[in-house]
């Protein structure tokens, strides 16, 4: 087994991190591993560790014990050079024009940017025009653009971002998911740690969902999904359905009706029975949990001290 | 090391640029300017035409009645207080003294004038005091005696080297001066660059830069980076002040003269004082650096540092037993010391030449002094970079230091 990445399409691995301060375990045990070319999630409520286990991949904290693999190789200085890391903790120095930051922090990646690329990239999110403006006379949306295009100006293979849209109005949120999305197309990793759950299953592949410093959920979105399914069907319909063999419980929802089955009901039986009846169906949707409806699941009962 | 020159070029760069960094740097020659011009001119105006002063006295005794013109002052026999006062009244004169009935006995004389003085001015003073004395001893003695009685000295110094030539350094005034100016500025331009440092850190702290600085470059390279660049600005400054210092020294010597004209700084003060710049400056970075690290905000880390800047100013507190005992045990231990070494040695330097291995003991443990905080800072930078918020206790630091 590999357990370093290298040689295979990781980007980063996390083996077995721990982290306490003091009595206070921030966190315990965590190991996953983010394949290059898809956006994974890091996920979890507020103070979960997120960015404890984030700041362990940059290097920026030790991690007690534990190993994290980037790109195929420990840590080193030169690792940098190779990340676009927004922090959840961000800024920039406000006395300095937009083009001054990206040449000055694209420096110390190590990398000399043309003018050719930050007018391109400032052309991208149009603020081209506030080129040769200072940090300090930009709204909060547009230092959140510059702050992104801060992150990714030295062309990273890996980006890390910590809840990048906090802080944004729908508008610039849209632009961001943009960029982040064409990232994903020209094949580098991402990883994109956020609190809400709803961002995560608009924009990633695989995620890892930490709780009180352990992991709670790890893998494929779609299977984590189909996974904690509960056998419900959410059915709108016109006529009249009668009773229903097979359902527990039905629910009035906004325009239509979800329909909760016992184990040994399956989705399709019902329409079968629907159809049977006549009725005229417009929607017919098998029932899949939102991430926070599952993470509220499973949260609970750890609370529970089950686990 | 690409990195390191990268943050060395920015905060040199920024600093310089500063407009507190511009003023503070050129004040100092322009403030010397003006007070030597300031000087020059007055004395230029004392030289020009003179105010005549008209003094009565009322000769209770009737002893006291020739010698009655000094300079510009002529004394002015009056018939008895009343007539005095009226003279007075009348501007015929500007003041008046009685002299007593019982003078010989006790030398009392009472003086009288209408304006407030802080003291009876010095010409007056000495116009009065003459005035009894070649009225006491006319006749009674020979006038060299006399004379001899009135100003019994002129006195000339002079200053010899162990060769027993005539030092160039002929001590005084100027030898005061110079290392009161000089540890003056060598504490300005340790403290303004090395709080430039302190100040910077806890902006990048609140502004939340630090995260992706660190992202970026190690905390050593940030560190390594802006002691440098900073560094660099307080040398710049310093020079500026060093040169100027040495030209307005030269100025003041020719065009003041007088208790300025043993003004000089000699090459070998220069370049201690350059040396104790850098050792200082580095030692006081590190300090600065580590207390800017601590701190959350900007505001809190500059309390931390004001422990350290007052243990640097202790020498001022003792600059008159430094002066007057350059080579004793407490200048020793000072020089000796590292944060108060700077100082010291400078106010020293002007006073006695300093056996160069007191100089070499003082610079190596200056520069272990530097090492030794940079193993202890490079451990704080790691710990407590990314804190804001909250500082930590001193039970927290202390930990940090002894573990890792």
């Amino acid at each position: 087994m590999q357990n370093n990445g290298k040689g295979t399409a990781v980007a980063v691995q996390v083996n077995n991190i721990y982290k306490t301060y003091g009595k206070k375990t921030v966190v315990s045990d965590v190991s996953f591993s983010v394949e290059k070319g898809e956006i994974f999630g890091l996920i979890g409520p507020n103070g979960a560790g997120k960015t404890t286990s984030i700041r362990m991949m940059m290097d920026i904290i030790k991690p007690d014990s534990g190993e994290v693999y980037i790109l195929g190789e420990k840590f080193r200085e030169e690792t940098k050079n190779k990340i676009g890391y927004l922090p959840e903790e961000r800024g920039l120095y406000k006395k300095q024009t937009v083009t001054e930051t990206l040449k000055y922090m694209a420096s110390l990646k190590g990398n000399a940017v043309s003018d050719k690329r930050i007018e391109e990239m400032l052309n991208r999110v149009g603020m081209l025009p506030h080129k040769n403006k200072k940090i300090e006379e930009m709204s909060r949306g547009m230092g959140q653009l510059i702050q992104f295009l801060v992150t990714v100006i030295h062309n990273p293979a890996l980006i890390i971002l910590d809840e990048p849209f906090s802080g944004l109005d729908p508008v610039n949120t849209e632009i961001l998911k943009g960029l982040i999305l064409e990232l994903k197309e020209e094949g580098k990793s991402i990883i994109f740690s956020t609190h809400q759950m709803s961002q995560v299953e608009e924009l990633c592949d695989r995620l890892f969902m930490i709780n009180k410093g352990a992991e709670v959920l790890y893998g494929n979105l779609n299977e984590i999904k189909r996974k904690y399914r509960a056998n419900s069907v959410f059915i709108a319909y016109e006529g009249e359905a009668g009773t229903l063999k097979g359902v527990t419980e039905s629910r009035q929802k906004d325009g239509y009706t979800e329909f909760f089955l016992d184990s040994k009901t399956l989705p399709q039986d019902l329409l079968q029975q629907l159809l049977d009846k006549k009725v005229m169906v417009t929607r017919f949707e098998v029932g899949t949990p939102s991430l926070h409806e599952i993470f509220i699941r499973i949260a609970g009962a750890n609370g529970d001290g089950n686990g | 090391m690409g990195k390191i020159k990268t943050i060395f070029k920015r905060e040199l760069l920024n600093t310089v640029k500063r407009k507190s960094f511009i003023l503070v740097t050129v004040a100092f020659p322009l403030l010397g300017l003006l007070v030597i011009g300031g000087i020059g001119f007055f004395q230029s105006a004392e030289e020009g035409p003179v105010n005549d002063i008209r003094i009565g006295y009322v000769d209770e005794p009737g002893d006291f009645n020739g010698n009655l013109t000094y300079g510009n002052v002529t004394l002015v026999p009056q018939e008895d207080w009343q007539s005095a006062f009226d003279n007075m009244s009348n501007g015929l004169i500007s003041q008046f003294f009685v002299i007593p009935r019982d003078y010989m006995a006790n030398g009392n004389i009472l003086r009288y004038t209408f304006s407030r003085e802080v003291d009876v001015p010095y010409e007056v003073y000495n116009t009065i005091e003459m005035f009894l004395l070649n009225n006491i001893l006319e006749g009674k003695v020979d006038s060299s005696i006399a004379n001899r009685v009135a100003y019994p000295l002129f006195l000339s110094n002079f200053t010899l080297s162990s060769g027993g030539e005539v030092s160039d350094q002929q001590g005084g005034f100027a030898s005061v001066i110079i290392p009161y100016i000089f540890s003056l500025l060598l504490v300005m331009a340790i403290f303004t660059s090395s709080g430039f440092l302190l100040q910077g850190l806890g902006e990048e702290k609140e502004n939340r830069v630090m995260e992706i600085l660190l992202s970026s470059v190690s905390s050593t390279q940030l560190i390594t980076g802006k002691v440098l660049g900073l560094g660099c600005a307080g040398l710049i400054q310093i020079g500026v002040w060093l040169v100027s210092a040495r030209i307005l020294a030269d100025m003041a010597s020719t065009s003041i003269g007088g208790i300025l004209s043993g003004l000089s700084i000699p090459t070998d003060y220069l370049i201690v004082s350059l040396i104790y710049f850098v050792t200082g400056y580095l030692l006081f970075a590190i300090i600065m650096a580590g207390a800017g690290s601590i701190g959350a905000t900007a505001r809190e880390s500059q309390q931390f540092s004001t422990i350290f800047t007052l243990m640097a100013v202790v020498p001022f507190f003792f600059m008159i037993q430094i002066l007057e005992s350059p080579a004793g045990a407490l200048a020793q231990f000072l020089t000796f010391f590292p944060i108060t070494a700077p100082i010291t040695v400078i106010m020293r330097m002007a006073v006695i030449d300093i056996p160069i291995w007191e100089l070499g003991v003082s610079i190596a443990i200056m520069v272990a002094a530097i090492f030794g905080s940079i193993l202890l800072a490079a451990k704080i930078f790691r710990t407590f970079l990314l804190m804001h918020g909250k500082t930590p206790k001193l039970g927290e630091i202390i930990k940090t230091l002894r573990q890792a």
